[in-house]
């Protein structure tokens, strides 16, 4: 924007954190070998190759899923609640120690700015343990009868956009509520979960309680379909999501998903237009577009549609894309070469189909998958851009003239995940946001997250909350 | 006893307010545990299938939109219109499921007060079932459950008017519309049940009752795009599976068949209005 | 609601007092019609605005950036003095600060003016003279402004006779809260021509207004009615000069300009003691109007601890290691 005031580059040290040249399975309380062929974890912003990661094979699954039942039934299971919580509180308390290592290499193994990981992920993530720590031994306040039971050895696989705070996500609720875990980290992202191992250590946590099974797709199937698995829980692309729920089908297996979106942030002419410009910036290139909430429908009223376009088009102007380890970075890299593909291949359908593609000045770094942020106008809701998830840094602007039209609009999608209204009047907020058709809404803000607030989507989003009291039901059973 | 004819009643569909004969134009013979015949039931077809789901989501918006307190006393005038027909009821029990009249009037008795139960709730699910959440930041957080969409529900194959409407006032209490298949050999009390409806101030369209065979009409509501969420208690195992399978194509939300048919007495708890209400989590900013 | 970008929207052909950019004309032809202009702004969303300023607040900014932005945060400071027991000779102490803030480094830039009340205008005059420093003086009954419009303008006039430069003068924030947005807007307008060639900053007192929403609305009742600054506060009330303040005056220049055509200057002052924070209010205008404010025409720091501080950080970049308090100035 200026050449007045430019900011030195202000990396994040590296050093903090040690790499190591290969890891292992964390299986029963320790790294063991995988049988599997390794796989290399690159730095998306780099290309450079970080680690060796094993590889598990339905063997390893196997090895895991024998250690988590065993856990279960010796050790977890019977243990007294009060303590359940307070390894759950160690843990919380060895991430926030150990903060700053899980945020230089959430950056460095994930591509997202050093600004997110440190001041969103890791925080949230080490909260999200705190939280369910806390109700280890409340569980009968919880609403789901006086006695609810854990299910057994959950089965989770998590995705590549919030490798650590996904974990937690999957990890804090279901150790709470006594049962034990068998983890798939992302194939591009396994380096905090195995980080995470080294804090189960540190924690003194029972062996065979949390176990982590690295790999690609066919590890994650071997988790989802094992026979002794009680519980499967899933976060990624719709895609993936029905073949899982296929897979558990005629099983005893309970299922949460969460899936993607399409998600509409919708701008009434009497907005806070400064702050909804923010919203729309933070709900669309908030981790580069890569979060399965991300407002990537603007639905702005057609009076202030130039307004709130040039408003946006000037902040883009300001975001500061390039090396995530620098502290000043908003917009890292792109998370792997196959995301890159995608992100092309649908914006390039985009202009095609006709919409206008606008993207501020300024190079990109010559190594490494990097997409500029990208905001198309005259979307029309038959557009690809304007359906299908893509994942990436890609807002596709429409328009709409009354609250019922807004309101159509933004339900006009097979997701339900997330939504966004702008307005400074109360009524109208209350209205709409009863009949958005989504899991999530935020009013006059964007991509807020805690543990306390439930999470997850309305139809082809998925199914199952993650947080609060209610996320507390996909891991129980209980009589009422 | 007198020696005046019967008026015998044609059973119908109850699809979108109306009582249409299956647009195949098949019936089926119902009969009694000793095979005697007992009346033709329409044998609906996956097309009408198809138009009870359009003709509940048309009642969608409306249903779920009105206040918990009107919907708890539609409901409630279900309950009282049942009352007035429990001798019909009685008889199509008795005879359906081969009980006495004493056994079948308990089992139309509890199907009532399971009724009135469920009219109870809602205007209580918000506050057990919802939250307000304490987020760590200046932000006005809460939760509510709201009605997860259309229904399909395949009605308990023995227990006919109890299992039935155990499995569909849930659904309608928490709000969603309902296309609903009968059991197959004892579809009476299913359209007795609608004509209750059609007189109780249930708005056409919530309830969509298919007299017919769960295994034909099924695996066409497990595809649709439109439903969003399906209950497999009327359904056996090797179905039942292929069901979920199915239903995994579009996400459907999926509440499985127990192994076997439940004791319907037994105080059902949240246990089915659980499956079919999705949780809104809403933030607003504290300011000035 | 009104669509401040977009100037045409308001312009009106019957013209208007020769003060008012043209497109607002007439917006002032009334209290009910101001009110319903003011009111009109876009609302500001206090946790939005708050979140963004905290956002802003992180910037890192090292080495090379942090040496441009010490110098830069130097030569804004309007060094300030307003206290009851200030002499001729505290101003002049404050002046020779001002013209040379580190005597040891000749390379340190001036600062941008000194502050006094009217009084000390002449003093700080002379001993200011061919320094290129401007002086300042506040007016109007500072800091209350409690005290008739005669008196207020003959303060304001007494002060540029006495030889400032700069006029900063504070808002009637009880005819602002109580909705006399005219009576305001027309009390700025004399105080401008009371001015003459001095320029006006307009205090709009905001730790007093409390809402945003407020600081935007008096942020373009002054813009309007011929500011050719806006500043946050006299220092005398908490809380004075936050971020999220700044960043909404911000906004609202960078509006008035894309509107009207014309620039205004915006001067935080009060509770800004430090580099980070001096730091932190430039990184502000750099993402928010960018570049065209970066100068101490545009831009100035009300402060009289915050020089120090910047002096302390500049001799540790200078030579490497910590500096401490006797190696500035006290005043």
């Amino acid at each position: 924007m200026t050449s007045l005031f430019e900011y030195a580059p202000a990396p994040e040290s590296r050093s903090i954190v040690d790499i190591r040249p290969s890891y292992g399975l964390f299986v029963d309380g320790e790294f063991v070998d995988g049988t599997g062929t390794p796989l290399k974890t690159v730095n998306p912003a780099t290309e450079e190759v970080l680690s060796e990661v094993a590889t598990g094979s339905e063997e390893d699954v196997d090895r895991a899923v024998r250690a988590a039942r065993r856990a279960f039934v010796k050790t977890w299971g019977p243990m007294r609640p009060a303590d359940r919580g307070k390894y759950l509180f160690r843990i919380a308390r060895l991430l926030q120690e150990r903060a700053r290592e899980f945020a230089v290499l959430e950056t460095l193994d994930n591509g997202k700015p050093i600004r997110e990981s440190r001041d969103v992920d890791v925080p949230l993530a080490a909260a999200h343990f705190f939280y369910h720590a806390g109700w280890a031994d409340k569980l009968e306040h919880a609403g789901l009868g006086p006695a609810p039971c854990p299910l057994g050895v959950a089965g989770q696989v998590i995705p590549w956009n919030f490798p650590l705070l996904m974990l937690a996500w999957k990890v804090a609720p279901a150790l709470a509520t006594g049962n034990t875990v068998v983890l798939k980290p992302a194939e591009t992202t396994p380096l905090t979960a195995l980080l995470f191992a080294e804090i189960c250590q540190q924690a003194d946590l029972p062996p065979g309680v949390v176990n982590i099974v690295t790999g690609a797709g066919e590890t994650g199937r071997a988790v989802i379909s094992h026979p002794d698995v009680d519980k499967v829980a899933f976060t990624g692309s719709t895609e993936v999501g029905r073949s899982i729920a296929r897979a558990v089908a005629g099983t005893e297996k309970r299922l949460t998903l969460e899936l993607g979106g399409k998600a509409a942030n919708i701008v009434f002419d009497d907005a806070p237009i400064d702050q909804a410009v923010e919203g729309i910036v933070r709900g669309i290139f908030f981790n580069q577009g890569h979060v399965c909430c991300a407002g990537s429908r603007l639905l702005v009223q057609e009076s202030v549609h130039d307004e709130v376009v040039a408003s946006l088009q000037r902040r883009i102007g300001t975001l500061r894309v390039g090396d995530p380890m620098d502290k000043n970075t908003d917009l890292g890299a792109i998370n792997s070469a196959e995301q890159l593909a995608r992100i092309r291949e649908l914006t390039a359908f985009g202009e095609t189909e006709g919409a206008t593609c606008w993207q501020p000045d300024g190079d990109l770094p010559d190594r490494g998958f990097w997409f500029k942020p990208t905001v198309f106008t005259d979307v029309s809701p038959a557009h690809r851009i304007a359906r299908d998830e893509v994942f990436g840094p890609v807002l596709s602007v429409m328009t709409f003239r009354t609250p019922d039209e807004a309101v159509a609009k933004a339900n006009n999608t097979t997701y339900g995940l997330s939504a966004g209204i702008w307005s400074e009047k109360g009524s109208r907020i209350l209205k709409v946001t009863d009949q958005l058709r989504a899991g999530v809404v935020w009013a006059n803000t964007f991509n807020e997250f805690d543990p306390t607030s439930p999470f997850g989507g309305y139809k082809q989003s998925g199914y199952g909350r993650e947080g609060g009291r209610q996320g507390l039901a996909a891991y129980l059973r209980s009589d009422s | 006893m007198s020696d005046r004819l019967t008026v015998r009643k044609t059973y119908k569909l109850y699809l979108g307010g109306a009582f249409p004969r299956s647009e195949s134009g098949r019936t089926y013979e119902v009969h009694d545990t000793r095979g005697h015949f007992l009346a033709n039931a329409a044998w609906a077809s996956r097309k009408d299938g198809r138009d009870a789901v359009v003709a509940a989501r048309a009642a969608f918006g409306k249903w779920s939109g009105a206040t918990a307190y009107n919907r708890g006393q539609v409901l409630y005038r279900v309950a009282e219109v049942m009352e007035g027909r429990a001798a019909q009821f009685t008889e199509e029990v008795a005879a359906g499921e081969g009980l006495s009249t004493a056994k079948a009037r308990a089992a139309v008795d509890a199907a009532i007060d399971r009724w009135v139960w469920y009219a109870g709730w809602t205007d209580k699910l918000a506050a057990v079932l919802g939250s307000t959440n304490p987020v760590a930041g200046p932000y006005f957080g809460f939760s509510v459950p709201e009605p997860t969409g259309v229904v399909a529900v395949l009605a308990p194959q023995r227990s006919s008017l109890l299992g039935l409407v155990s499995v569909l006032a849930p659904v309608l209490a928490a709000g969603n519309t309902a296309v609903v298949v009968s059991s197959k050999e004892r579809p009476l009390p299913a359209i007795t049940l609608g004509e209750v409806l059609a007189t109780s101030d249930v708005p056409g369209g919530v309830v969509n009752l298919l007299t017919g065979d769960a295994a034909e009409i099924g695996p066409w509501l497990a595809e649709h795009a439109d439903v969003d969420a399906i209950d497999l208690a009327g359904a056996p195992a090797p179905l039942a599976m292929e069901l979920e399978r199915s239903a995994a194509g579009t996400i459907k939300r999926v509440l499985r068949a127990a192994t076997d048919e439940p004791d319907w007495t037994a105080d059902p708890g949240l246990s089915r209005l659980r499956p079919f209400l999705e949780t809104k989590s809403v933030w607003h900013p504290i300011g000035v | 609601m009104t669509h401040v970008l977009d100037p045409n929207a308001l312009a009106d052909t019957s013209g208007g007092t020769g003060t008012l950019p043209d497109p607002f004309a007439d917006v002032t032809r009334s209290n009910d019609a101001f009110r319903a202009f003011l009111h009109g702004l876009p609302g500001v969303d206090q946790v939005g605005a708050e979140a963004r300023a905290k956002v802003l607040g992180t910037r890192s900014i090292k080495t090379t950036a942090k040496a441009w932005a010490l110098d830069t945060a130097i030569s804004m400071v309007d060094l300030t003095t307003l206290e009851g027991s200030d002499t001729p000779g505290k101003v002049r102490a404050l002046a020779a600060k001002a013209r040379r803030p580190d005597p040891t480094d000749p390379s340190c830039p001036a600062v941008a003016a000194v502050c006094v009340y009217g009084d000390l205008a002449g003093v700080a005059k002379e001993a200011l003279a061919g320094t290129g420093i401007n002086v300042a003086a506040v007016a109007t009954a500072f800091p209350s402004g409690r005290a008739s419009r005669e008196v207020k303008l003959a303060d304001v006039r007494d002060a540029v006779a006495n030889g400032a430069d700069e006029i900063d003068m504070v808002i009637d924030r009880g005819a602002f809260l109580t909705g006399r947005y005219l009576d305001v807007f027309e009390e700025i307008v004399a105080v401008k021509e009371a001015c003459g060639s001095a320029h006006l900053k307009v205090i709009l007192e905001t730790g007093e207004l409390v809402t945003l929403d407020a600081v935007r609305r008096a942020s373009w009742l002054a813009m309007l009615a011929g500011g050719d600054f806006i500043k946050t506060s006299t220092g005398k009330v908490s809380p004075a000069a936050t971020l999220p303040v700044c960043l909404v005056m911000l906004e609202a220049v960078r509006d008035f300009r894309a509107a009207t055509g014309r620039q205004v200057g915006v001067k935080p002052a009060g509770g800004i003691r430090t580099t980070k924070d001096a730091v932190k209010h430039l990184v502000l205008i750099n993402e928010t109007v960018g570049a065209d404010w970066l100068s101490p025409d545009w831009f100035r720091f009300g402060a009289s601890s915050l020089l120090n501080d910047l002096l302390l950080q500049r001799q540790k970049l200078r030579t490497g290691h910590y500096s401490g308090p006797d190696h500035v100035s006290v005043d």
